[in-house]
């Protein structure tokens, strides 16, 4: 039988919680209390009004009736409409088109950001093109196991990364070609280009050493012996004889990589130039520097995504395919140094774990920026972030496995 | 927010210029508050009564068009969402992606202990600061109220840290609420079967709340009961499906919604977000450790996604070091002000007690991350030297040797700016490992001797060892 109580035993219980006044209060001949809207009354209270003098308050502490049904609606929301689209590019060239590539890449295209399919379809997904070098250099332990065997041999080395790592393409870097390292003159590296194209049959990218005084007589001899494949020549840049790499890359028929240093005006002068120069806008690529995770990621992110709102939203000088340096995520020393420099920190567990998802990270992060084309070393990472955006890219019709992903609460980890 | 200009802000002022916000004018003052730079506490005459009106509704102007949700409590507390904008150019993100571990009721105590120890202990410098992950996700596996209750209380009595208490079952979550229902945590979840429980719990309980739904109408439709019922401290959980084309359709009702809410002023759906990389563990179908692995990598990429497009929070199951740096450093990236600059001042800085025979001199680019790294490995090693930071416009070592900002001549320039000769008198430089091809070409021009460095600032120490001080001075 319930307990008899007055107003006075509600009273002094809320007197000992500081309660002076209830506004909005009706208290009704079956002791049953409401409170309106907006009074805040702590959990604690309405334990002590049951436990101590055994009112029933009723769960619902709100007025008016325990809420029934959903409100009804329905979600929806605008497809964003830009006006600009990304030039569409193809990189290498088959033998229809004198060439010998057995397979082309196009990348571009794009008429809304990344992956935003639900306003219009991405055209392309973006590709990976695996690095090899034309020497022997210093890598991390995680990525030197994978290339030990093919170091000397560039050929090789571009071989293995497109069959054993499904490279896309294949980027061969001259590095060797920099005075400060072993000045291999233009003509040997130009032979080296050879040794590749004849290697693989996928499109190539040739890189230079960085040296801005070798760099345009090494790639123009590199264009040269690469006549009509449709290489992807990098790079130009605003420090160097740009218009000779440019000429080079227009008179052997190939495609130019435009670079600068995230700075969206320079980038834009520097591709006003190559318009003057006369090259074609379908034989643009940019890239606006990689800066790895935790080292300038934010930078190069918001970089990137500025370029491609900006190209998005009409500016012609900004509406090419943009290619990612990637592998620039080794720098971080959280992608291959053995412990911790900071004495205070955390243990960082084995290096040979950090790289590959430093090397992803960096990679996705920019994917989502605006880049189409990734520059890569580590092949896990390679394949990880190929088959995250051809996911996002829509490359699958169903879930490659059905997950009840509600269920994820009572998961048993293993 | 609402306003578009300082001046619509300016109106609701005091317009007495009285200075106490720190600002010479309520002019300046609006225009920091529409940049979000200052609080409208900041302010104190619009507390009193007679501005109190106008006060309120510029609160109600300035609030942030994604609703900011506070989950836990003190020092502790965290508050996620408060979002203006869909680009950080466009201004900033303000609260981080609040990064959550989870630990499960069927741990035995000593796991559990352990675990919580790792999550909550867990540190990593950068930029100046130690970086800490953020709450912990308790999940009922048990799905039974005492089992889940005990855990809860077993892990309020070790930790502070912000709690979000996991149970599709409204007992469950209550008995677990009971524990710590004056720590503020956020419930998970309500969805379209058992909605009218939690919206009960939300209420008695005055706690936080995530609805879950993937169909977006039913999302909405929770979203929108809830808040006409007078429970508004929602966080939205529209599924996050880790593979194939239901990644797709995840990333797509991320981005939609938010928008909705951003760029359409949609109040109805302008919630906090929770995204669960943690399913990508579920169709793991292994021990092995290869796939440990494989599977944490896809756990760090869903967390990579939903970092950048829009989650408030996330649950994430792996902490190993090998996904909780660069998890926690992305957030700090993404979330780092881009209105702030990107160098430091050039000049000459003391590390420690230099002595002018002794010590090295170290060189290093005025970009700042560079600078704070080289910095902090210095005092952190305790290594008593001078750091010469030589204006490259910003620009770190590797790009700026390559883009001609460092250079002999640079060098040169900044030791005659700085007047570094007359404080370094042994008249050498150690200069960055990356930048090793500049070094004879350095000499030539500035007549000091040059010493090249490790590639990596961490490596200073080591370096330190086998070349410093100099075994044979010129
Ligand atoms: S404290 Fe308020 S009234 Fe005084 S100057 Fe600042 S904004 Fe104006």
């Amino acid at each position: 039988m319930p307990k008899e109580v007055t107003i006075a035993d509600i009273m002094r219980v809320l007197e000992e919680y500081d309660v002076v006044e209830l506004d909005d209060v009706r208290i009704e001949g079956d002791v049953e209390i409401e409170l309106s809207t907006g009074v805040a009354v702590p959990p604690s209270l309405i334990n002590a009004l049951q436990s101590s003098i055994g009112v029933q308050v009723s769960p619902e502490v709100t007025a008016g009736e325990r809420i029934e049904n959903l409100v009804e609606a329905k979600f929806e929301v605008a497809k964003a409409e830009w006006n600009g689209q990304i030039e569409e590019v193809t990189i290498g060239a088959s033998s229809s088109d004198g060439g010998t590539r057995e397979k082309t890449v196009t990348i571009g295209g794009e008429k809304s950001l990344p992956f935003y399919n639900f306003d219009y379809q991405m055209p392309h997904p973006p590709v990976i093109t695996v690095d090899c070098f034309d020497i022997s250099i210093p890598l991390a332990k995680a990525v030197r196991g994978h290339y030990q065997d093919v170091m000397e041999d560039p050929g090789e080395w571009a071989k293995k990364n497109v069959h054993e790592f499904g490279a896309d393409m294949v980027t061969i870097h001259l590095i060797s070609t920099d005075p400060l390292i072993k000045d291999t003159p233009a003509r040997e590296a130009a032979k080296t280009v050879e040794e590749v194209l004849q290697a693989v049959k996928v499109p190539i990218v040739i890189g230079g050493s960085g040296n801005p005084d070798k760099d345009p007589e090494v790639l123009e001899a590199a264009a040269e012996a690469a006549e009509g494949e449709r290489c992807l020549i990098a790079s130009a840049n605003l420090n160097m004889d740009y218009e000779r790499i440019a000429k080079a890359a227009q008179d052997y028929g190939h495609v130019i990589l435009s670079w600068t240093q995230l700075d969206i005006n320079a980038q834009k002068t520097l591709n006003r130039y190559l318009f003057k120069l006369g090259v074609p806008r379908g034989d643009i690529v940019i890239d606006p520097t990689t800066a790895a995770l935790g080292y300038g990621l934010d930078y190069a992110f918001t970089n990137i995504e500025r370029m491609r709102i900006s190209a998005l939203r009409g500016d012609a000088d900004l509406a090419f395919p943009i290619s990612c340096g990637i592998t620039n995520a080794w720098g971080a020393r959280e992608a291959w140094m053995k412990y911790s420099p900071i004495r205070e920190d955390s243990d960082w567990g084995p290096a040979v774990n950090r790289g590959p998802i430093y090397e992803i990270m960096t990679g996705l992060t920019l994917g989502i920026a605006g880049g189409d084309m990734f520059m890569m070393m580590h092949p896990e990472a390679a394949s990880a972030v190929k088959r995250v955006t051809q996911m996002l890219f829509g490359s699958e019709e169903t879930a490659d496995k059905e997950i009840m992903i509600k269920d994820w609460v009572k998961w048993k980890c293993k | 927010m609402k306003i578009s200009s300082p001046m619509e802000i300016w109106k609701y002022l005091p317009g007495t210029n009285c200075g106490k916000c720190g600002e010479k004018t309520c002019l300046a003052f609006a225009s920091l508050l529409k940049e979000r730079k200052k609080k409208l506490e900041d302010c104190p005459p619009l507390f009193e009564p007679e501005y109190a009106d106008k006060g309120k509704n510029l609160a109600e102007l300035l609030a942030p068009e994604v609703r900011e949700v506070e989950i836990g409590v003190g020092a502790r507390a965290m508050k996620i969402g408060g979002e203006d904008v869909m680009y950080r150019h466009e201004l900033t993100f303000f609260n981080r992606t609040a990064l959550t571990y989870d630990v499960w009721d069927t741990m035995n105590s000593e796991d559990l202990r352990e675990r919580i120890e790792r999550i909550t202990k867990w540190q990593k410098f950068y930029v100046g600061t130690f970086l800490n992950v953020d709450a912990i996700a308790v999940r009922s596996v048990s799905d039974d109220a005492r089992t889940f209750a005990e855990c809860v209380k077993a892990i309020s009595a070790q930790t502070d840290f912000p709690l979000v208490l996991c149970s599709f079952n409204a007992n469950v979550i209550e008995e677990g609420l009971k524990e710590v229902s004056d720590r503020n945590p956020l419930i998970y979840a309500a969805n379209e079967n058992n909605w009218k429980d939690f919206l009960d719990i939300a209420k008695r309980y005055e706690v936080p709340v995530t609805l879950f739904s993937p169909d977006l109408d039913m999302l909405n439709r929770l979203a929108l009961t809830f808040s006409s019922a007078g429970v508004e401290d929602l966080v939205l959980d529209p599924g996050t499906y880790p593979t194939g084309k239901g990644l797709e359709e995840t990333f797509s009702r991320f981005v939609r919604i938010r928008r909705a809410g951003i760029e359409e002023g949609n109040k109805g759906i302008a919630y906090p977000l929770m995204s669960v990389p943690l399913t990508a563990w579920i169709d793991g179908d292994g021990d092995k450790a290869e796939d440990a692995l494989s599977s944490s990598y896809w756990e760090g990429i869903i967390a990579d996604l939903f970092i950048i497009k829009y989650a408030d929070i996330m649950i994430l199951h792996s902490i190993e070091p090998h996904l909780l740096i660069p998890e926690r450093t992305l957030v700090a990236n993404l979330y780092t002000d881009p209105r702030r600059p990107v160098s430091v001042e050039p000049g000459l800085r003391e590390i420690g007690n230099p002595t002018a025979d002794e010590s090295p001199l170290f060189v290093t680019t005025n970009f700042a991350l560079t600078y704070y790294t080289v910095e902090s490995d210095l005092n952190s090693n305790k290594i008593d030297s001078y750091l010469m930071v030589v204006d490259t416009e910003g620009i770190g070592v590797e790009s700026a040797v390559a883009g001609g900002q460092l250079n002999a001549e640079s060098f040169k320039d900044t030791l005659e700016s700085f007047d570094v000769e007359s404080k370094v008198k042994h008249k050498t430089m150690v200069i960055p490992g990356l930048a090793a091809r500049l070094s004879g070409e350095t000499e030539d021009v500035t007549g000091w001797t040059v010493f090249v460095g490790p590639r990596d600032s961490g490596r200073i120490p080591g370096w330190m060892e086998s070349n410093w001080p100099p075994k044979n001075a010129h």
